[in-house]
């Protein structure tokens, strides 16, 4: 097959044993993943490399003759540019706070999901609903939903302070920042529920119940007990869900088509990119936003390593 | 903590239906709305008049084709684009996982960390570059030019999962296999393959999820329904009324794509919650 692609060192492999049979299965291993690893190559790290070469030319589709090389000129007109920060702030905002939201409401699901003995085949296919959902579908179902003529949140909460049946959600900033926010916690907690859920079942009851006698409150158990001994699954289900919050997209495409300033990083690309056929200019904040995902990665790992070491040494 | 469900488990429990099932009843609700109901505004949960009209325009049982036209050819589009994705994402992921669960080999790490930075990558940053490629390559607006990014996006996934299925899978029968004279290549094939079908059928789906709900590289590859897929479609819906979203067809556009999610779901269930799952704990 495409086998040959991979650079191969059996012949020259340290390991004394290295019998035929050992080297074999190490052709086999080789070529079994060569093309998953060629496509993963081909999709994401050359076009990658293309966006690192694009991002140093002057080059916009509507005049393909004014390709000019500029070198770091994009960066400095983006990080100069006001509309970037306010993009990155939003995005920002954005990840903290629905993942944030989600941790604590997945984490009440998980503990119902958890203790349930009854319809439990009714409570994960409800929970699944969501996460199935196409994004698009759960946009346009909220935008219904805070639409100020066709929409129930106006006409339910309407003796709550600040809503009233001519509250315009898409009127202003934070006002719409909420609307965007409650439809990506709606389609997106049930998946923290699952991952925290298989975290909590991981979890011993003998723990549980040594605890329980040796006088420990419901509160004790869960900070001293269930949080510290689920730190693996909280911590995959914050990182898998903070970067996935911070691709955001779909819901303000649909949503607000980022008027009142609810444009993410995500759509500024997009926009520079697909819309503008600015193919220099959007090349140069691909490569910061995969930079940018990158940091997030690398800030999560550290301050979840930090904040957990803590809290198990308080205890 | 087991026991008897107190007071709290059955809060919990009414309020993660009502979570979970709220804005799809009121997606339902909607595109039994006439369209002339929206217009004028209507705020209350349930239609005033239920109606049939708005699945009869979107599935071409009326004169007015237009509607219709563009959004059943999105729905072929979504359904050929996610199957084939679907299929071919899984052929190759069984094959990678079969060697990173069971074989010893140079390279494996590579392997790993590459789809797990995939996982991470923020897809928009290729949309650029992939645009001008595809268009070099002649592959922008056609099937094969989401399927191929389909099948990329979906492979660190389904190699996950099916390595963590692989791992449970008993050893001593592919050994035995080989003892009994098979080769590497027959003991995979031959044994481990049907051992393997249910592991193969989680990533199936949820592969077929992830190409059904996407939609960045959707609206960035395409231009017209010859490949335009039901999210992208939806996001350019126009109804009679210009400066009026069309509310009660883009519901209903809606609850149609969302029946194949809930018909899978409803089926599936326990496989898709423990693929979900599968290396998140001990990962």
């Amino acid at each position: 097959m495409t086998a040959t692609t991979i650079p191969r060192e059996t012949k020259a492999a340290p390991r004394p044993e290295v019998s035929e049979r050992s080297a074999a299965e190490n052709r086999l291993g080789q070529k079994l993943v060569a093309p998953a690893l060629i496509m993963m190559l081909l999709v994401t790290a050359y076009p990658m490399l293309q966006a690192l070469y694009l991002s140093l030319f002057r080059y916009r589709l509507t005049t393909p003759d004014d390709k000019a090389f500029i070198g770091l000129a994009n960066y400095g007109t983006i990080l100069t540019d006001s509309l970037f920060w306010k993009d990155t702030i939003n995005t920002v905002v954005i990840m903290v706070v629905t993942v944030a939201v989600e941790l604590v409401i997945g984490f009440a699901f998980a503990m119902v999901m958890h203790r349930i003995i009854f319809a439990r085949g009714v409570m994960r296919t409800a929970i699944l609903i969501p996460y199935g959902i196409i994004t698009v579908v759960s946009a346009f179902a909220w935008q219904f939903t805070f639409s100020i003529n066709n929409g129930w949140v106006n006409a339910w909460f309407d003796w709550l302070p600040g809503i009233s049946s001519t509250t315009n959600w898409y009127g202003d900033h934070w006002h719409a920042m909420f609307a965007i926010m409650v439809s990506e916690i709606w389609k997106t907690t049930p998946f923290m529920a699952l991952l925290l859920l298989a975290g909590l079942s991981q979890i011993s009851e003998d723990m549980l119940e040594a605890a329980k006698v040796d006088g420990a409150t419901a509160w004790q158990r869960l900070y001293k007990v269930i949080l510290p001994n689920m730190k693996a699954a909280i911590m995959v289900a914050v990182l898998f869900r903070a970067l996935d919050a911070f691709r955001i997209f779909d819901n303000i495409f649909i949503m607000t088509k980022g008027a009142q300033n609810t444009e993410s990083s995500s759509f500024l690309t997009y926009r520079q990119a697909i819309e503008q056929f600015q193919l220099g200019l959007g090349s140069a904040l691909s490569v910061l936003l995969f930079l940018t995902t990158l940091l997030v990665a690398y800030l999560i790992v550290k301050l979840f390593a930090v904040n957990l070491a803590q809290a198990r040494g308080e205890g | 903590m087991r026991g008897k469900p107190g007071i709290g488990t059955w809060i919990g429990f009414i309020v993660i239906l009502v979570w979970c099932l709220l804005p799809i009843a009121w997606i339902v609700s909607l595109s039994f709305k006439s369209l002339a109901e929206t217009t004028t505004g209507s705020p209350q949960f349930l239609p005033k008049d239920a109606t049939w009209e708005n699945y009869k325009v979107l599935l071409g049982m009326t004169d007015d084709k237009t509607a219709s036209h563009d959004f059943l050819a999105a729905l072929r589009n979504s359904f050929g684009i996610s199957i084939i994705a679907t299929i071919l994402a899984v052929m190759i992921a069984t094959l990678a996982a079969y060697a990173i669960a069971r074989l010893d080999f140079k390279g494996k790490r590579l392997v790993l960390s590459l789809a797990l930075a995939i996982t991470m990558f923020p897809v928009v940053s290729l949309v650029g570059p992939l645009f001008d490629m595809w268009r070099t390559f002649h592959l922008f607006n056609t099937w094969p030019g989401l399927i191929i990014p389909y099948m990329t996006f979906t492979l660190p996934l389904a190699i996950w999962v099916l390595s963590a299925f692989f791992r449970e899978i008993p050893w001593e029968m592919e050994q035995a296999a080989q003892v009994d004279g098979a080769t590497s290549w027959q003991a995979f094939r031959k044994v481990i393959v049907p051992l393997a079908a249910p592991g193969v059928f989680t990533a199936a789906i949820l592969t077929f999820f992830f190409a059904w709900n996407e939609f960045v590289l959707a609206i960035s590859l395409t231009s017209t329904t010859k490949s335009r897929t039901v999210p992208a479609q939806m996001s350019y819906f126009v109804g009679p009324d210009p400066f009026n979203p069309p509310y009660v067809q883009l519901a209903t556009a809606s609850v149609i794509v969302t029946i194949p999610v809930i018909i899978i779901v409803l089926l599936f269930q326990r496989r898709i919650v423990a693929g979900l799952t599968s290396g998140a704990v001990k990962g």
